[in-house]
């Protein structure tokens, strides 16, 4: 029985704190490499206050299907990014997961891995979930690199699914089942 | 393709708007075929009553009207109007051009005559000449064999399999993304009009 299900190697799991992640995720939201790099949405900067509105929304309708965490270095307790499950199916098992390191000296350095290792356990020793999916636009190499460290397998490609900068991206697939995650880490 | 060709006629059906008083009760009846929900959505199967299917209509014209990334139709033949399924593009995200298409024909007397398959083809040209999209998606679990039969058909390829992302029936099926882009769509117009 792991104890510690919240802390991995380098970073450890926590609760959304809404006013310091309201102010961190406004200004992340400034950097628009790290926003396409992470969202397939239109990037736009938001404000502290409409940042603030979406999180207490989450809180408020604690839905079933969704999992959010702030990561932390286990250094300093400085706050990096998120990580969280969510679009759950319950009756199959499934999910999606998404990270987003917004602090970019933790860029590369393996703290990203170790959060989704920390959310793999969560989904598969405690969700007890089936499977855990993913999509990566295909100008991020190094996420790519990270979840194939963390186990993920290739599962395929949305053609030309996102236009950025002037030119046709693709979108990858990848996903873990719990076989694939048990036998990484018997 | 004219501007005075109509969009939404095909030979046996068109595509038109929701009936609430008279859809509400036929789609009502659907909802009782597993063979029908399974493959619309991930989430378990449960019927609705006439009531809940015209609560569902309220909302969907909410969220097309709100959101405008939503275009839902209704599936009706020509010669009596009679509703036989439905088709709708969801989650249109415009800055990218993409769309995900879905497609159900009811009742399973009017399976196999083609209907779906001409409706497929007049949302597609709907997708990409009216709200010039640049690709459209579509999901499909491994075990409904006729709707990958149909968007194969229809020129889509499997693009991505999540594998074993859905458990029915005591198993785990895998889920595949299908797509096709709209230089392919026009080249198989071409092929068609020589």
């Amino acid at each position: 029985m792991n104890q510690d299900l919240f802390t991995g190697n380098l970073v450890r799991l926590t609760t959304l704190d809404i006013e310091q992640v309201s102010e961190a995720e406004s200004r992340w939201s400034r950097d628009s490499e790290y926003w396409r790099l992470q969202a397939g949405e239109t990037y736009r900067p938001y404000s502290v206050q409409a940042t603030k509105k979406l999180y207490e929304k989450y809180v408020k309708e604690d839905d079933p299907t969704m999992f959010a965490f702030i990561i932390r270095t286990i250094d300093d307790d400085r706050m990096i990014g998120e990580v969280g499950l969510d679009g759950i199916h319950w009756n199959h098992g499934d999910c999606f997961v998404g990270i987003g390191i917004g602090e970019r000296e933790f860029w590369g350095k393996g703290y990203g891995t170790d959060a989704m290792n920390v959310i793999l356990r969560y989904a598969f020793t405690e969700l007890n979930l089936w499977r855990v999916s993913l999509n990566v636009f295909e100008y991020n190499p190094r996420a790519i690199r990270s979840y194939e460290k963390a186990g993920f397998v290739h599962e395929g490609r949305v053609r030309a699914a996102l236009n950025r900068a002037g030119r046709r991206w693709d979108i990858i697939y990848m996903g873990i089942t719990c076989q694939e995650w048990q036998s990484l880490h018997s | 393709m004219e501007i005075k060709d109509p969009l939404f006629e095909g030979k046996n059906i068109r595509l038109a708007s929701i009936n609430y008083e008279k859809d509400a009760e036929i789609e009502s009846k659907w909802t009782h075929d597993p063979e029908y929900m399974r493959p619309l959505r991930p989430e378990p199967v449960r019927p609705l009553t006439p009531a809940q299917v015209k609560k569902k209509y309220e909302a969907i014209e909410k969220e097309e009207e709100e959101t405008k990334s939503l275009y839902h139709f209704t599936i009706r033949l020509c010669e009596d109007d009679r509703l036989v399924g439905i088709v709708r593009l969801d989650w249109v995200d415009w800055a990218n051009g993409n769309a995900h298409l879905t497609i159900a024909i009811g009742d399973p007397a009017d399976q196999r005559q083609g209907y779906d398959a001409e409706a497929l083809q007049l949302l597609m040209r709907y997708a990409f000449t009216e709200l010039n999209l640049y690709r459209l998606s579509a999901v499909m679990v491994e075990f409904n064999e006729a709707g990958l039969d149909l968007f194969e058909k229809a020129g889509f390829v499997e693009e991505v399999r999540r594998r074993q992302a859905q458990n029915r029936d005591g198993r785990h099926w895998d889920v595949i993304h299908l797509g096709i882009l709209r230089s392919e769509w026009e080249m198989q117009q071409r092929s068609v009009e020589i």
